[in-house]
């Protein structure tokens, strides 16, 4: 009978001293992809307005495309709840009949405010080149170049003003949008924060800190992962430029100058941001050490016995400890920085592992302890979804997804 | 104001004009603040009524009784008077009609859940009638020679 | 109309309806069930557990399930009994093989052999849904699809779960659970088709020992409200602040 039953969570929990009956493992790994990629999404945002807004002229080079990639990670951050939820179809439910006290239910507003707000300021950036598209696409015949135009022409939503006065109108939308977008940003990835920390009934995820700790790693892994992807296409460039035109040319030279400076003034952001995140962890985790409450025994237990590897080497260790000195060390290298990056990208991961999974490690009745066990190779629908495949799945979709933009807005060139 | 940067909000604003009209037609019209609040009463009227159509399953001694008497007048003459008869002969439903015939629960299992033997002293489970299932006649039904209706020791089969 | 007029109009025409309902049956009912069957405000639902008096049978939990169409052999269960057993050293084991639903058998816990000479103290303690005036598990409800009736049950709409599992992690007493066939998230509902009709819950019939209780709080003369003003009670967890309405009789500390 329980052969054609799917008891949620069966397959990948494995439990260990006295644990309610009905406990399982019931967010996996998933859950931990969505504030992952909401984090991504918030921090590739609020990295571009820190150059639309504040003006930060060292961040010109990265600004266009991580507004622009937050617009490819917005899809990906709903996607890991859609392979979550048990009723995949009636996720909308969530926008027709919101119940605000649930702080997944103000997420669902408050993501679509934020989408309409960077796919608005996508839209001020590019109007000129949507226009310029449009009348340049006229003159071309055949089936793909009309079509392009069509979309072209609806793109610019009927607003062909592209005189002085008017591109001026759009530089000021762009920079009231991305003023109004950071702190929805940041109040986006806080509700990520929040849905963990308000959860009373959770030992290791009710604090007030934890909206807040939210935020400093979203925007640590935003930048982070901007900043990855700039150096692989900037790489990917030079080596285009290479065998085109020599290793010595002028070209390849000027490239390489420019990534390494970009880079550079983006890193010391991300290093402020990652002090931040550290801190508060920190003193998170010392708060409960010391306050020693009813649930820091079995909390000290799953933190310093079964996930001591998971927190204290990867996450911090691998994850924050070695990045941060990698970033600080004089005389940066593209070489060192992608290593510190991707460590950066694997740390910030590893925290949101820790906190979803591990908040899971012990049983309500603080008596038992339940592991997880990822389903690696699918033998059904729902091993997929909640296993290996389906997290690799909702990483690699902005990817796909920004090449697909990519196509239409070009971020990467001047234009 | 004659001017384009209004034209995004007016898709965001034509999108949220779709959503609302989809959200009139989808949700039931008995969702709503029905309870004493918005924090715990808001909801579909309708989901009270499915609950309550749910099919009772277990009708209780006063529902066996009037065609089984005699079996109701034994065991209540007997020390399983506390025990109902659904619990060994199975949720009546609709009994005779539908199931016409009850599945008795005639196994070792049912009887041990109360009396195989557990040490534990001052409590009501210490205090029942209990054997060991390794040692006392193993793999043979109690009822082989137990009668449940009459399960005094002196009235054994 | 003045909408409390209305609102007293359409009490009483549901009022009148639910009370002629079950006169097919040739059955009257009491003042008690008419207002179980509105559910209206003159009924609180709450339940009391007697742990002195539980044998740990599991004869509640089989009865739970099959009424109320829960997998037999799936491991998830609406209702369970959890055994405790302190020995000298003033250690625990506690266990709830299968959710006790074939009862405890083996004096084994979790295939470790206690000695008798061992053991101090013994109890049993069931388990099902505390239906919490201030339920955890509604507030996060992102959809309204889980919610408090008002006599008190919290029950799930099964048409409008999305399945998130947000309620499952927010209820601190491990209760919920998704059904094995409708992919919702499930809970005891105490029952809500047989007390709206004047029955008990299953899993109080069933018990042979009286160890389970149901009533109605806002009546002084129900059995369980008596109980609960004249003996010393206790409920789970009360720091979570969820106000939970099961009440236990030999309540322990060690009890989780």
């Amino acid at each position: 009978m329980t052969d054609q039953l799917i008891i949620h969570g069966l397959d990948w929990t494995l439990k260990d001293g006295f644990v309610y009956p009905n406990e399982f493992i019931y967010w996996s790994i998933q859950i931990v992809m969505y504030p992952y990629m909401t984090g991504l999404v918030a921090g590739a945002f609020v990295l571009s307005s820190l150059y639309h807004v504040f003006g930060q002229k060292d961040l010109q080079g990265i600004a266009r495309f991580s507004l622009v990639f937050s617009m490819a990670l917005l899809p990906t951050a709903m996607l890991p709840l859609m392979f979550h939820l048990q009723h995949p179809f009636r996720g909308i439910n969530v926008m027709f009949t919101p119940h605000f006290t649930s702080a997944i239910a103000a997420f669902g507003i408050v993501f679509s405010t934020y989408a309409m707000i960077v796919l608005s300021e996508v839209w001020f950036v590019y109007r000129r080149y949507f226009v310029e598209q449009t009348i340049a696409l006229r003159s071309q015949p055949g089936f793909g170049n009309q079509a392009k135009r069509l979309l072209y022409n609806v793109l610019t939503l009927g607003a062909f003003d592209v005189s002085e006065p008017a591109l001026a109108i759009d530089k000021k939308g762009v920079k009231i949008l991305a003023a109004i977008g950071i702190p929805v940003a940041c109040f986006l990835h806080g509700y990520a924060g929040f849905i963990f920390g308000s959860v009373k009934a959770n030992a290791l995820w009710m604090s007030p800190l934890m909206p807040v700790i939210f935020i400093m790693s979203a925007v640590v892994s935003g930048i982070a992962l901007c900043m990855l992807t700039y150096i692989i296409i900037m790489e990917y460039k030079k080596l285009q430029a290479t065998l085109a035109k020599g290793r010595g040319d002028e070209s390849v030279k000027e490239l390489g100058g420019v990534e390494m400076d970009v880079i550079t003034k983006t890193s010391r952001y991300l290093l402020s941001f990652l002090v931040a995140a550290i801190s508060l962890e920190l003193l998170d985790l010392i708060f409960r050490g010391y306050t020693a409450m009813k649930s820091w025994d079995i909390l000290r237990s799953v933190m310093f016995h079964d996930d001591f590897i998971n927190i204290f080497i990867l996450q911090y260790g691998c994850g924050n400890l070695i990045p941060f000195i990698l970033l600080l060390i004089p005389r940066p290298s593209i070489k060192r920085m992608l290593l510190a990056l991707v460590l950066v990208l694997f740390g910030v991961f590893m925290m949101r592992w820790n906190v979803v999974i591990g908040g899971q490690a012990f049983s309500l009745s603080f008596e038992g302890f339940m592991h997880y066990k990822m389903p690696i190779i699918p033998h059904s629908l729902e091993t997929y979804k909640e296993g290996l495949f389906g997290a690799l799945t909702v990483a690699s979709a902005p990817f796909l997804i920004f090449w697909g933009i990519n196509k239409i807005v070009p971020s990467l060139q001047k234009i | 104001m004659k001017n384009h940067a209004w034209r995004p909000f007016l898709v965001a604003g034509g999108a949220v004009a779709l959503l609302l009209t989809v959200r009139a037609n989808v949700v039931p019209s008995d969702f709503g603040v029905n309870g004493k609040n918005f924090t715990y009463g808001f909801y579909r009227k309708g989901a009270i009524a499915y609950w309550k159509a749910v099919k009772v399953k277990y009708r209780g001694r006063e529902y066996c009784q009037d065609c089984h008497e005699d079996k109701e007048k034994a065991i209540m003459a007997s020390p399983h008077q506390i025990i109902q008869c659904e619990n060994c002969h199975g949720p009546a439903i609709d009994h005779p009609d539908n199931p016409p015939k009850l599945t008795i629960d005639r196994s070792r299992g049912l009887c041990l859940r109360c009396h195989a033997l557990l040490p534990y002293p001052g409590t009501n489970r210490g205090s029942i009638p209990g054997i060991d299932p390794d040692e006392h006649n193993p793999k043979q039904a109690c009822v082989d020679c137990h009668n449940p209706h009459h399960p005094n020791l002196e009235d054994m089969k | 109309m003045n909408p409390s007029r209305r609102k007293f109009v359409k009490t009483a025409l549901g009022g009148g309806l639910a009370a002629t309902l079950p006169l097919s049956a040739l059955k009257m009912l009491s003042p008690a069930e008419a207002h179980a069957s509105i559910g209206d405000d003159k009924v609180r639902w709450a339940f009391v557990v007697d742990t002195e008096k539980c044998v740990g049978c599991g004869l509640c939990v089989k009865a739970c399930k099959l009424e109320n169409e829960v997998p037999y052999d799936a491991p998830v269960t609406r209702t369970w009994v959890e055994r405790y057993v302190i020995t000298k050293d003033g250690k625990s084991h506690i266990d709830t093989p299968n959710g006790g639903r074939d009862g405890f058998t083996s004096p084994k816990i979790r295939d470790e052999v206690i000695p008798a000479d061992e053991i101090t103290q013994a109890f049993f303690v069931p388990k099902l849904c505390n239906q919490c005036s201030n339920p955890a598990c509604v507030q996060v409800c992102p959809v309204g699809a889980t919610f408090q009736t008002n006599d008190g049950v919290v029950l799930v709409d099964r048409s409008w779960c999305i399945g998130c599992g947000y309620c499952i992690m927010a209820c601190p007493y491990g209760v919920r659970f998704f059904h094995p066939v409708y992919k919702t998230a499930e809970k005891c509902t105490f029952c809500y088709h047989r007390i709206s009709k004047g029955l008990k819950t299953a899993c109080v019939q069933a018990c042979p020992f009286g160890a389970r209780q149901i009533g109605n709080l806002k009546d002084p003369a129900d059995p369980v409200t008596k109980i609960i003003m004249t003996q010393r009670v206790a409920v789970l967890k009360s720091e979570y602040g969820t106000k939970p309405q099961v009440y236990y009789i030999g309540f322990d500390e060690r009890v989780r």
